[in-house]
């Protein structure tokens, strides 16, 4: 057997690595801190494989050019960050009505505004999940290593392929920057996902057909099938309804592809929990300070425990609660002033305490700060 | 005679869209479906295989278009249509792509995505109707809006200035840029094909009547009435050229008016560079 190749990789370079065993081949952004390394990786490489890069002239144009791709049946991406990501949300929220897959990576930093351009923030939680106006689903995942972000970045990928929707990858800043060895797999040692194509014919076909998981298939533009996408709310035809028993057809496809198949979606990983009485609930970068908090607490005989989120949205409110039943105390650790805590309240029981450790000035949550924090509630 | 309009009619029928809803969202006697029988003619006369047509738009009353017509059709968000078009084009170069808009929706809210596509020389067709105000949302002043002139956002008259679309694609770089009126509907057909066939990015803004709107607020009659005012005041080019700005006042310059066919195009430029690139990579 052969040995896996390895390289020294950036985050942001190892996303676009990823990407590209995912099959990224087309690429649109607009420069800006933390997130340009993407670009510049993507421009570098991407027609090395027969792929393509533009820089856009913003990043509500990178967004829409992204889903022009992708309607020719291309695998595409774009990433940005804060002010960059809010810009995006009017296509975003494009690609969740008309069910065009891609891939959103938001290196996330601290705002509101132009915020902190080089510091590191967890911030945009909430706005993977509502950043668009309307009602719809999202999906988004948060690595918390360079090598993560390879694996996490074609996991958003499968996701956006299977579920036909935009996936967000949410970025941590420092995961972005720093460099580590990251193995790369060799060509089919990753399972990947490509969108499932009409087996009809053009006359039969129907865009937005009602399927089994909800999911319709889709041909690629010049591939025979002729058919209208619009982001008007539309019926399964794809033209545009004011029909009530239309519309929550509709909505309810949007919804429901995502909630009925969860499993498929959410992904934790669970350290020393079979005991814990207390826990970390963390993704990110901060999960690393909290899988060190915990061995470090563990060998004086602390019984605590990791969960780390790498699915942010669709939040795992049901397995949370399971994994956490037997816990008395949660901390949920994140870079804001409190996002993911409000989740974690809802998936569980009323006899859980659960508390905030929470810092917004730009630096990184360390060991030694979750350590202090978990003195503090014992 | 009756079999000429059968055979016209025929033609229309086959581009249009079976299970689309009609009659369209357009006023009886707006200048849109003018503009896409032209567009259908040219289309029909070209002979590209249909399913290697791609027509994209925005928002507004123009930006409705593709819906009704049987080619891949993609309706965007306002103003955006030429980015998604833009992404279309570059990952399929092989597909002849036309992006359908207005004057709100191209000049406006997608003012910056219009200089860049221009800029960049991308071989797209944009078919801009221009009807000097916001149908859609019920007749409010646009970047095409003259000076003077009454909408519901201008009350008390237009105080802007307005964009002359065709000499700012010029000045962009857009490569093949001519304007048409809705009336002269035989000179509109034939510049779409001339349009669809350059390489490059190519503009043809068509002057048309919102008779429901501007033609109403500002007492410029009914659709055939305005339709006769584009017939008085049109200007060929090549007359224009000996005639003085003042004398030019108010008239609408049609015809050709640039071409440049020595540009390189986007697409083609990218494919040299990839062949660079995978060389490099060797």
């Amino acid at each position: 057997m052969a040995k896996n190749k390895r390289k020294l990789l950036q985050g942001n370079g190892a996303c676009v690595e990823g990407a590209i065993y995912a099959g990224l081949r087309f690429f649109a952004g607009y420069p800006i801190t933390p997130s340009t390394e993407i670009a510049e990786n993507s421009a570098r490489f991407l027609p090395q494989v027969g792929g393509r890069f533009i820089q856009m002239e913003d990043e509500l144009g990178s967004m829409a050019a992204i889903i022009g791709a992708s309607v020719t049946g291309m695998k595409s991406m774009t990433a940005t960050s804060g002010p960059g990501y809010s810009l995006m949300q009017e296509n975003i929220g494009y690609a969740y009505m008309t069910e065009i897959p891609c891939v959103v990576v938001n290196v996330q930093r601290g705002g509101p505004s132009t915020g902190l351009p080089t510091k590191i923030s967890q911030s945009d939680t909430m706005q993977a999940r509502w950043g668009p106006h309307g009602d719809y689903n999202a999906i988004a995942v948060a690595p918390s290593t360079v090598a993560d972000t390879f694996t996490e970045t074609i996991r958003a990928f499968n996701l956006a392929e299977r579920f036909r929707t935009p996936v967000t990858i949410l970025l941590d800043e420092v995961i972005a920057h720093m460099r580590a060895i990251v193995p790369i797999p060799e060509e089919g040692e990753y399972e990947i996902i490509n969108r499932v194509k009409p087996t009809k014919p053009p006359e039969e076909y129907i865009p937005y057909e009602i399927t089994e998981n909800y999911v319709s298939p889709m041909p690629g533009y010049g591939e025979g099938y002729r058919y209208h996408i619009t982001g008007l709310t539309h019926n399964t035809y794809g033209f545009s309804t004011n029909e009530p028993e239309e519309i929550v057809v509709k909505l309810d496809k949007l919804k429901n592809k995502i909630d009925k198949f969860q499993d498929e979606i959410i992904k934790l990983r669970v350290d020393n929990m079979d005991d814990a009485e207390v826990a970390f609930v963390s993704y990110g970068s901060v999960s690393r300070a909290a899988l060190q908090a915990v061995s470090l607490a563990r060998s004086v005989g602390v019984k605590v425990g990791t969960i780390q989120l790498y699915t942010i949205w669709p939040f795992p409110y049901d397995k949370l609660k399971e994994i956490c039943s037997r816990c008395k105390k949660v901390i949920v650790a994140e870079l804001n002033m409190g996002q993911i805590i409000h989740e974690v309240r809802k998936a569980l029981s009323a006899d859980v305490e659960v508390l905030p450790l929470q810092r917004y000035d730009g630096e990184i949550l360390t060991p030694t700060q979750l350590l202090e924090k978990l003195e503090e509630v014992l | 005679m009756a079999t000429v309009v059968k055979q016209k009619s025929d033609v229309m029928l086959n581009y249009l869209r079976p299970k689309m809803k009609f009659p369209s969202v357009w006023c009886p006697g707006c200048g849109n479906g003018i503009v896409m029988g032209a567009f259908i003619r040219a289309l029909d006369k070209l002979g590209y295989d249909r399913n290697n047509v791609a027509v994209i738009s925005g928002i507004g009353c123009t930006s409705r278009m593709p819906a009704y017509m049987d080619f891949s059709s993609l309706h965007t968000t306002h103003g955006r249509a030429l980015p998604y078009a833009t992404g279309v084009k570059f990952a399929r170069p092989d597909m002849k792509v036309a992006v359908i808009t207005g004057d709100g929706d191209a000049l406006a809210i997608g003012g910056n995505h219009f200089i860049h596509a221009c800029r960049r020389n991308i071989d797209i067709t944009a078919i801009l109707i221009n009807n000097y105000i916001y149908g859609m949302t019920g007749g409010q002043g646009s970047p095409t809006t003259p000076s003077g002139a009454f909408s519901t956002t201008t009350p008390y008259g237009n105080v802007e200035k307005h964009f002359d679309a065709c000499n700012l694609a010029i000045g962009a770089g857009a490569t093949f840029v001519g304007r048409a009126t809705v009336y002269h509907y035989p000179q509109l057909e034939k510049m779409i094909i001339q349009a669809m066939e350059h390489k490059g990015f190519s503009l043809v803004e068509v002057v048309s009547n919102c008779h429901t709107y501007f033609g109403r607020l500002n007492r410029k009659g009914d659709a055939s009435v305005m339709l006769k005012e584009f017939k008085e005041n049109a200007v060929n080019i090549t007359k224009a050229k000996t005639m003085t700005p003042e004398e030019l006042e108010n008239k609408y310059v049609i015809g050709t008016l640039y071409v440049n066919n020595d540009k390189t195009e986007f697409c083609d430029e990218y494919h040299k560079l990839m062949d660079i690139a995978q060389k490099r990579k060797k």
